[in-house]
């Protein structure tokens, strides 16, 4: 039955990844401009931009190259960036893992603080807890993340900054600071090329994850300082969300018979509240959940440029600006796959929260 | 007697349907106003709208005038206001002066006509066209539902923002492409919104009964439909308004939605951001306003969803 439901969405996805390829497709070629100009400068000749052209295979029919670029992404190459002149697979090894740190630090501070608050703010209905809790999360939902990021940098690393909770506005490690990845330390003998090399330096690039690897702990407490800002900045909007959210789904819960039923019996307060309450509130909280996603790839362009991290969001509105073709369909690609992905992920833990979904 | 009786009866029934259908709107004002939050919301709202309809008036100066040779102000000075200790002799600029050396109050005040037409414009070009598209594939189904749906399927797949920076860049930056964009990629929503109620409303007894009397696929959809369907549309519209805001600030921060000299909030903030350390009051106040401006239209969404949700009557 899981596995069916699982197909099915799998299936359904289908259309939708042909769709995304389609469109990234039709958006880099439609972005105006040439982008033999773009990448050789203005004062390239003609004969040298036709050969540009045609080496990069500009010159065949739209359709021709569709067909060249899905073959291509099938073999997992997404071709090669002109202005870096390096493989996008390379350099989505090496920026990718900035923003999955910095993604997953703002979603875990997002839940961590906004599940609790919400819970709070539920069961002290109507008390200043509740009061104050909401207007926190109404004006966090409206904030501008570049804002946010910047007044933070200011208190945090101006106001503050002769004291124990300065905290440094840009960069992802200190300057001098020991990244050795783990497969060196562990001396590792990995081939030069080749999914299991991209894999180790991928996990080798993830600074806390390496820094755990390598029992690093000056990496690690130097890479955590670094990303308490940007994870703040980025996640505050799904915080105030989440909160919002969580508090109206408990109120709704809380309302219900069973609830007092579970009280007459005797079940404990505290057991109520986590047990027959959250649990039937986090349906909607995973929807929340689901569709902040969105809000932090989208948010992780505008966070990366105010604290200085190279990561997808940087280069790839860097490559848009420069008519990189290749880095604009190889990014934006793995960036709606991965949050197709995330997507189905929210839809299949949907059914472990409640099965009638599955049923139906 | 009995024809009397009836009668009676049918007056009654006629006023105290007239009766509630007054009051249903009256009940609604009334929820709306009895939250603290949304009158917050409309308050604020309303005083933008004077602002910006004022800002000639308003504002003490041109937005655009660059101040050098005209009053003794230092470029980037920070705000002086006469009524807490800033020198009389000093001329008055209760936000600052900005890295061009213009009056920063004045752009700002400029700046609400900006953010409310990117918020009303692209909202209003985002539901007309995400009701034809949502009502055409909730009313036909089918294929042309089908279609319709899966194109708002892979708008849904990209994270907005990255998708408004790509139309943008197909486009060519600037605040009307800024806008386009941002409306393109919030049409999914209404859409969605639209036809899940189409699909609700589109077998009840008086859409059967208008068909019935010859009315027209156009006529059933636009005058006896949509009407019916059109409270979750405003408390979309309204959260809408409020996205809008944030995103086309996003675009000008980064330079693709407003261009220089035009006085708008994002691009005021993205072109001062690297002298946060140095002018703090250049990053504060327009992060400050948008900041405002959205969080009105939240609290009135919220509001007017809460009024309008007969779930919660």
């Amino acid at each position: 039955m899981m596995l069916q439901y699982i197909l099915r969405r799998l299936l359904a996805a289908i259309p939708v990844l042909f769709g995304i390829l389609l469109v990234t497709f039709a958006l880099a070629r439609l972005i105006p401009g040439d982008p033999c100009r773009a990448m050789l400068g203005e004062k390239a000749t003609q004969a040298t931009c036709d050969r540009f052209i045609r080496e990069k295979g500009l010159d065949k029919p739209i359709p021709e190259q569709f067909a060249i670029y899905m073959q291509d992404i099938a073999r997992g190459d997404f071709g090669n960036s002109m202005r870096f002149n390096q493989p996008v697979t390379r350099l989505l090894i090496e920026r990718l893992p900035t923003t999955v740190e910095l993604s997953f630090s703002a979603l875990l501070v997002s839940m961590v603080v906004g599940i609790p608050l919400g819970i709070l703010s539920a069961i002290r209905h109507n008390s200043w807890v509740d009061v104050v809790t909401m207007v926190w999360a109404n004006t966090g939902v409206s904030m501008p993340v570049f804002w946010l990021g910047l007044m933070l940098a200011y208190v945090f690393s101006l106001l503050l900054r002769d004291t124990v909770l300065w905290l440094p506005p840009s960069g992802r490690v200190s300057a001098g600071m020991d990244t050795t990845a783990f497969y060196i330390a562990w001396k590792l003998t990995l081939p030069e090329t080749g999914i299991l090399r991209g894999i180790a330096e991928f996990i080798g690039r993830l600074n806390i994850l390496n820094a755990l690897l390598t029992t690093n702990w000056d990496l690690l407490r130097d890479s955590i300082r670094h990303l308490i800002l940007p994870a703040l900045a980025l996640g505050t909007i799904p915080m105030a969300l989440i909160a919002r959210m969580t508090r109206s789904a408990m109120l709704e819960v809380l309302g219900q018979d069973y609830i007092r039923t579970a009280r007459a019996k005797g079940v404990r307060y505290n057991k109520v509240i986590l047990k027959h309450a959250f649990r039937n509130a986090l349906l909607p909280i995973s929807t929340v959940l689901g569709l902040s996603l969105g809000t932090l790839l989208g948010g992780a362009v505008l966070t990366e440029t105010i604290f200085g991290l190279s990561g997808v969001g940087r280069i790839l509105y860097e490559a848009i600006t420069a008519r990189d073709y290749a880095i604009v369909q190889g990014f934006t690609v793995v960036i709606a796959v991965f949050f197709v992905v995330l997507n189905l992920i929210v839809d299949i833990a949907y059914t472990y929260i409640d099965p009638r979904i599955r049923l139906n | 007697m009995t024809n009397q009786t009836t009668s009676t009866v049918a007056t009654l029934d006629a006023e105290a349907i007239s009766l509630e259908s007054v009051s249903l709107w009256r009940i609604t004002w009334r929820r709306l106003f009895r939250r603290k939050s949304s009158v917050v919301g409309l308050g604020i709202i309303v005083a933008l709208l004077l602002i910006a309809i004022a800002a000639p008036w308003i504002a003490p100066y041109d937005p655009l005038q660059v101040l050098i040779g005209i009053e003794d102000v230092k470029i980037r000075q920070a705000p002086c206001i006469h009524m807490l200790g800033c020198p009389q002799d000093q001329p008055q600029h209760i936000m600052g002066i900005d890295g061009n050396v213009r009056d920063q109050f004045s752009r700002l005040i400029f700046g609400t006509r900006v953010s409310l037409f990117v918020g009303f414009s692209t909202v209003t070009f985002a539901i007309v066209i995400g009701t034809i598209l949502g009502a055409l594939g909730g009313y036909f189904g089918g294929w042309i539902d089908n279609v319709i749906m899966r194109v708002m399927d892979v708008l849904l797949a990209f994270p907005s923002l990255l998708l408004a920076i790509a139309i943008v860049t197909v486009l060519g930056p600037g605040l009307i492409n800024a806008l386009l964009a941002i409306g393109i990629v919030s049409i999914p929503a209404y859409a969605r919104v639209v036809r899940g109620s189409v699909l609700s409303v589109r077998e009840m007894e008086y859409v059967s009964a208008s068909r019935a009397l010859g009315g027209g696929t156009f006529h059933i959809l636009f005058v006896r439909i949509l009407p019916n369907i059109l409270t979750p549309l405003i408390v979309q519209g309204t959260l809408g308004i409020a996205t809008a805001i944030l995103d086309a600030a996003a675009l000008s921060f980064l330079g693709l939605g407003a261009q220089p000299p035009t006085p708008e909030w994002g691009s005021m903030l993205g072109s001062e951001r690297n002298q946060i350390f140095t002018a703090p009051h250049l990053v504060f106040f327009p992060g400050f306003a948008i900041m405002l401006t959205v969080l009105a239209f939240n609290l009135l969404g919220d509001g007017l969803r809460d009024a309008l949700d007969p779930r919660l009557k």
